[in-house]
């Protein structure tokens, strides 16, 4: 059953107002400006056990993303395409507001965003995966891990899940007497167009991308979106207990394009 | 998943139900179904039928859910087995989870939890049929549950999904157009705050899209706001009959 939070964090009145009063100047607290992300430093093929893996930071923030993969069933409704999976799990390494345990809602709203976002814009061409179709194919598993939390872990987890995809080798195969067999040699995982998960918070009147930690607690609402190369979106999704105005969604869609451009340019090559 | 063997759209511009790209099903709203609940809700839009149920501001078990400034809300979405083609498991999914917690997101904007601290208030949604759009028409249902139960409300949550198929934005999407269509986007508004609560999103929408999906959805939240609150009137006025025709 969901339910509102009790107090995991809180943050000092004094300090909440400072927050409020600088970004009514047009100022944040750490310095950056409204529409100024954090640093981001991707780091790629960091788990050689896994097929492909990145530990993606922005700012102070962390997250590992590592890709696994094997041959399987299909879905039963698309039993001529590979399966997509995703995982995040939000462990108490990351902060100690995170209890071990089986995945609360918030583990599973951040896989379901991720997930969507990717397969809405076809970032793994599942469609290629299928080598004996309703029978066999392939199944690419995405875990991520956040080990630090500073703020804004749906863009780093959808970075970090990028950035492992698009470094992702997978054994080539041929189909032999109805069975697959992988073969020695590696290729790259089909790719098609990528999304970057821009989140833009709310407080008051003002609209901030990349929020900070401090900044999350006090937020009226964010939306995160999910932003392909050509400017359209993949994903949306609205999370906290406020609203946003028509007019302000559409300032918020423009502004996650216009920053998505940015980061777009840290991914792996 | 995404097909395009499936034709949504007829040549002569109408959808697999013979609607209109900007038509919304028929829908109907009973205020007070249930007896036992503190307020309650019977939702039908289309061949979508969910029940919603409220209960509180009530104590709160377990005691440390309890907040000291406002009201704790609770929120299970819940899909009966028999309301899908194939049966549905009736454990807990991972769908279930997440909507219970954007569902209850969409409708606390709209509670004055401050004035209830440490009580809970307990909202459940149960889909008994399902047919595109549960998660819409359960904020639609569960809002007038609210209000049912007597609790202050800056305002009712309405709620309608847009989608998009051969390149069109569709009101409402029924289960097939969900299944194979281009993209679904969900949205709830507050209609006297023009506030969206509730806003998801799967498939690819151009910015431009996105503006057009929620003028789309606004008209049709207005319509099912008028619903909601026929619905809530309608139950005080047949009180009203029993009181006078008793006397």
């Amino acid at each position: 059953m969901s339910s509102t939070k009790p107090f995991g964090d809180i943050l000092s009145t004094i300090k909440r107002e400072s927050i409020v009063t600088l970004l009514r100047k047009g100022e944040r607290i750490d310095g950056r400006g409204l529409h100024e992300y954090r640093k981001i430093e991707i780091e790629t093929n960091v788990i050689s056990k896994a097929e492909g893996s990145a530990l993606v930071k922005i700012g102070d923030t962390k997250v590992i993303a590592g890709v696994k993969t094997e041959i399987g069933k299909p879905f039963p409704d698309t039993p001529d395409m590979g399966v997509q999976i995703v995982n995040a799990e939000l462990i108490p390494i990351a902060s100690p507001f995170f209890e071990p345990g089986p995945p609360g809602e918030d583990d599973i709203e951040l896989s379901r965003v991720i997930d969507r976002g990717l397969r809405s814009s076809e970032a793994i061409k599942l469609n290629e995966l299928a080598p004996i179709p309703g029978e066999k194919v392939w199944i690419i598993y995405i875990d991520i891990y956040p080990l630090d939390h500073y703020g804004n872990l749906v863009d780093a987890s959808g970075l970090a899940a990028v950035s492992a995809l698009l470094t992702t080798k997978i054994k080539n195969w041929k189909v032999e007497d109805g069975d697959v067999v992988l073969l020695d040699e590696e290729k790259p995982l089909p790719i098609g167009e990528v999304p970057v998960f821009v989140t833009v918070g709310k407080i008051g009147d003002t609209l901030i991308v990349d929020p900070s930690y401090e900044e999350e607690l006090i937020l009226d609402a964010k939306i995160t979106l999910a932003v392909t190369s050509d400017d359209k979106i993949s994903g949306i999704q609205k999370s906290g207990l406020g609203g946003f105005t028509p007019e302000v969604v559409k300032n918020a869609v423009s502004l996650a394009i216009n920053v998505a451009d940015q980061v777009r340019k840290k991914l792996p090559t | 998943m995404r097909s395009n063997n499936v034709v949504l759209i007829n040549e002569e511009g109408l959808r697999v139900d013979g609607r209109r790209p900007n038509e919304m099903r028929p829908f109907k709203i009973i205020a007070g179904y249930l007896s036992n609940a503190d307020g309650s809700a019977y939702i039908e839009l289309g061949r979508n039928k969910i029940v919603a149920a409220v209960y509180g501001p009530r104590e709160v078990h377990p005691k440390y859910l309890a907040l000291p400034h406002r009201a704790t809300v609770r929120c299970r979405y819940s899909m009966a087995p028999f309301s899908v083609e194939e049966r549905k498991s009736p454990g807990r999914s991972r769908r279930e989870i997440e909507l219970s917690k954007v569902i209850r997101e969409a409708l606390e904007p709209a509670i004055f939890v401050e004035e209830y601290p440490r009580t809970v208030i307990d909202i459940f949604i149960q889909v008994l049929e399902a047919d595109g759009g549960t998660r819409t028409a359960s904020i639609t249902a569960a809002s007038v549950a609210l209000a049912d139960a007597g609790i202050p409300m800056r305002d009712l949550v309405a709620a309608i999904a847009v989608g998009k198929a051969s390149d069109t934005l569709l009101l409402d999407l029924n289960g097939i157009e969900d299944q194979y269509g281009d993209g679904d986007m969900p949205i709830a508004i507050m209609p006297r705050y023009n506030l969206v609560t509730l806003f998801q999103a799967d498939g690819i929408f151009a910015p431009e899209e996105i503006e057009e999906a929620l003028k789309m959805a606004r008209e049709a939240i207005y319509k099912l706001y008028e619903g909601q609150k026929e619905a809530l009137k309608r139950k005080y006025l047949k009180i009203r009959e029993e009181v006078l025709s008793s006397e």
